[in-house]
């Protein structure tokens, strides 16, 4: 079969091994859940909750009225200790709302309950997606109601479900796909209701066989209008092969121009965890308040693929043994090595959007000394979006901003192919988002 | 847990194994066949070159930086390169006092004056070789015969060509034991060191492919025109310096365009310049000025060869 690609990209070690054969784990629930009132891309969440209010699992504490909002519920059943500012793995200090939970509670049971989608209206579907707090999982977190919300005049002619999961170390999805099959299905099958694309790909880089041989297993024998619409597409393992831009070149050979959404070409692109995340909100009625979470890295005994609520936090994680470090790690990282953030302490919680945490030692987390570019152009070869990512650091150091956006510094999507591949070490992400910074500033004046 | 220990910075948080140190160090590894050719043909001579032309290379990088008060950069081994490849472009027959002023030149005015490492306009090696050219004519076109090292006789298989219209044999010039410089003797020894190169991705095929495609372009259309006054392509693409220069001179990542585009720009102009030098120039050999000259439009070939910007279709005619 043909393996499908883009141009640019890395191999980097993709250390998957790891936590990849571990089946998904139970840990157990947080005794103090940290609950981030904002968890998504776009307005920010008010508490709906008071300190002192007892709160039930899976009950709103946190919402806003405007369209691209996504609302947060408790994890746990208990009490609102307090709603104050606390870290955030990606935006410091943001407000958050901590739960204790409370010992002779049980947790909720979600059953599958038998509903024909069909006769259940979109725009309903979509408010139970709107309700149930998915955003995507994928690392973006852009509220998912508000993708599936096609504006008029435009159509989604292509679905695209991502399973490429490329960031190295990362298993989450790749477990999903092979354990949560038909639930993923059953999830796509509710997309394809509210979105009736012309074809359907499942995509999945050819690492993950395991993922891409589940899904034909469940595919074999199946009938239906929808089966000839869907086909499983076989990626090559190559980063960032899941970049959505990248995906959509290598299933279908089109590019999305820069700043445009792939809407605008008749592309929508979801990750697989969202479509298990949209299963279980329609057919379980389960809010998204938890989800799988890879915890890996070279300075942890056990790494592996948990299922994890979210706002329990990493402190916690460590305290009650779920993970043991067998050596101190130099790089606390969320999401995966190439995009993901490196944090300053454990007290951070999971949130909706996390793939994955990682602990990784100086060995493998290499750290250099920032050396003379010798203009080898392995940047240029890596770089997915065309740039010209060498002279853009360059002009960036000498702050030729007018340059710097004449070389299209806006399109980086911040993959951090170029920095990984640059033999001389020279941090160009960081150049790079220097460059945009100053670049937007200069518009906005 | 120790927190405080802790690093923060911006992703990417892996690196590739590959840095700077590494490609030097391959390029070095793969020049070892044609060393070893280079030795076998021309012994005890080739040997004084080679030393010489390195220490030249070393000691004014040392020298240099200690001076400025930089920090000494030896160890990244790109002066330890520079040296072994200028030699590669000397004649075994050279006074060993004129490949260490070579390699002094090659670094001071070729690489430091500019800025160091990275910073250069033109390959040092092929500057250090056209200053030695300039001023010291006759030794840098004195050749001699391989193994017994007899002076004078020996002219080199394209000197043979220009002014004798002797073609010397591909195998002859395949396996080496010819005259010439001496990283010129064996194609054998050049090829296996570019395809190590390739394979280890420290070099990019673009422009060595488009360097031999001109040239067999131009001899195959020169040859059709008049049959009996050109060399055929085999000829062209083995003798001389043309395999060194397309597989480590012309790739010298600073001197070279970053572009996709441009490398192959590059290479096509490299390979044209070779040709009209060895077709209508005074001199037999070509490869030298072509990649000189094409270092000095690299800036230019980078502007021109930006990429397109992904994701806006090209211009319908």
């Amino acid at each position: 079969m043909k393996k499908l690609t883009f141009k640019g990209g890395i191999h980097p070690k993709y250390c998957k091994n790891l936590s990849k054969v571990k089946p998904l784990r139970e840990a157990p629930l947080p005794h103090v859940a940290i609950v981030p009132l904002s968890q998504h891309i776009g307005a920010p969440n008010k508490a709906v909750v008071n300190k002192a209010d007892e709160v039930e699992e899976g009950q709103i504490i946190g919402k806003n009225d405007s369209f691209v909002s996504s609302p947060v519920h408790s994890p746990v059943s208990g009490k609102v200790l307090d709603i104050k500012e606390a870290f955030h793995p990606t935006l410091g200090m943001t407000s958050s709302v901590f739960i204790e939970r409370s010992e002779n509670i049980s947790s909720k049971q979600y059953s599958f309950t038998q509903r024909n989608i069909e006769e259940v209206s979109c725009r309903e579907l979509v408010s139970e997606i709107k309700n149930a707090g998915i955003v995507g999982m994928g690392g973006a977190a852009f509220p998912t109601h508000v993708k599936l919300s096609v504006p008029d005049g435009k159509k989604i002619k292509t679905l695209i479900i991502n399973g490429a999961e490329c960031e190295p170390y990362l298993t989450c999805d790749n477990v999903l796909m092979v354990q949560k099959t038909k639930e993923i299905w059953e999830g796509i099958k509710v997309l394809d209701r509210i979105l009736h694309p012309k074809k359907i790909y499942i995509a999945i880089e050819d690492n993950k066989k395991d993922a891409y041989l589940a899904f034909q297993k469940i595919f074999e024998g199946a009938s239906g209008e929808i089966m000839t619409r869907t086909k499983m597409v076989l990626l090559k393992t190559k980063y960032p092969q899941g970049g959505e831009k990248q995906l959509i070149k290598a299933t279908s050979g089109k590019e999305v121009p820069p700043a445009a959404l792939p809407i605008d070409i008749g592309f929508l692109v979801q990750n697989v965890g969202t479509a298990y995340a949209v299963y279980e909100a329609v057919y379980c009625d389960k809010p998204l308040i938890e989800r799988v979470v890879t915890l890996s890295g070279d300075c942890l005994d056990n790494p592996g693929n948990y299922l994890l609520k979210v706002g329990l936090t990493i402190k916690e994680i460590i305290e009650k043994g779920i993970i043991s470090l067998k050596e101190e790690p130099k790089k606390i990282i969320v999401g995966g090595p190439m995009m993901g953030t490196s944090q300053i302490g454990t007290e951070f919680s999971i949130l909706k959007n996390t793939s994955g945490v990682l602990f990784l030692s100086e060995r493998s987390a290499r750290i250099y000394e920032e050396d003379v570019c010798i203009k080898c152009a392995k940047c240029v070869d890596a770089c997915p979006v065309d740039l010209t990512p060498t002279e853009i650091a360059k002009n960036v150091k000498k702050g030729y901003w007018d340059k710097v956006e004449e070389q299209y510094v806006s399109d980086c999507m911040e993959c951090g192919a170029c920095a990984y591949i640059c033999p001389a070490r020279i941090p160009l992400v960081q150049y790079i988002k220097e460059g945009k910074l100053a670049v937007s500033k200069k518009k906005k004046i | 847990m120790n927190t405080k220990k802790l690093t923060i910075n911006v992703s990417p948080h892996v690196l590739s194994p590959v840095d700077s140190r590494s490609m030097m160090k391959d390029v070095i590894k793969a020049l070892i066949p044609a060393l070893a050719a280079a030795l076998y043909f021309f012994r005890l001579a080739a040997l004084g070159v080679i030393v010489s032309s390195v220490a030249g290379c070393l000691v004014a990088e040392y020298a240099l930086q200690k001076w400025r008060g930089k920090k000494i950069r030896i160890n990244d081994l790109s002066a330890l390169l520079t040296g072994i490849l200028l030699a590669m472009v000397l004649p075994p027959a050279l006074p060993v006092w004129m490949a260490f002023l070579g390699g002094v030149f090659a670094i001071s005015l070729g690489k430091e004056i500019f800025g160091g490492v990275g910073h250069n306009i033109f390959n040092p090696a092929l500057l250090a070789r056209a200053f030695l050219m300039a001023a010291f004519p006759v030794a840098l076109t004195t050749w001699v015969k391989p193994i017994t090292l007899d002076a004078v006789t020996t002219a080199t298989p394209l000197g043979l060509e220009k002014f004798d219209h002797i073609i010397t044999s591909p195998v002859t010039l395949f396996f080496g034991k010819i005259g010439g410089s001496l990283g010129e003797t064996s194609a054998v020894a050049l090829i296996l060191g570019g395809i190590y190169l390739l394979l280890k991705k420290v070099i990019d095929y673009r422009i060595p492919a488009a360097y031999m495609g001109t040239v067999i372009l131009f001899s195959l259309i020169a040859r059709e025109i008049a049959p009996d006054k050109f060399a055929p392509p085999m000829f062209h693409l083995l003798a001389g310096g043309l395999l060194i220069g397309a597989i480590f001179m012309a790739t010298d990542p600073v001197t070279s365009p970053v572009t996709a585009k441009g490398r192959w720009i590059f290479g096509a102009g490299c390979g044209l310049i070779t040709m009209i030098i060895r077709t209508w120039g005074g001199l037999p050999e070509g490869v030298m000025y072509s990649i000189l000259l094409m270092n000095a439009l690299t800036p230019i070939v980078n502007k021109m060869s930006r990429p397109k910007r992904f994701g806006v279709r090209k211009r319908k005619k």
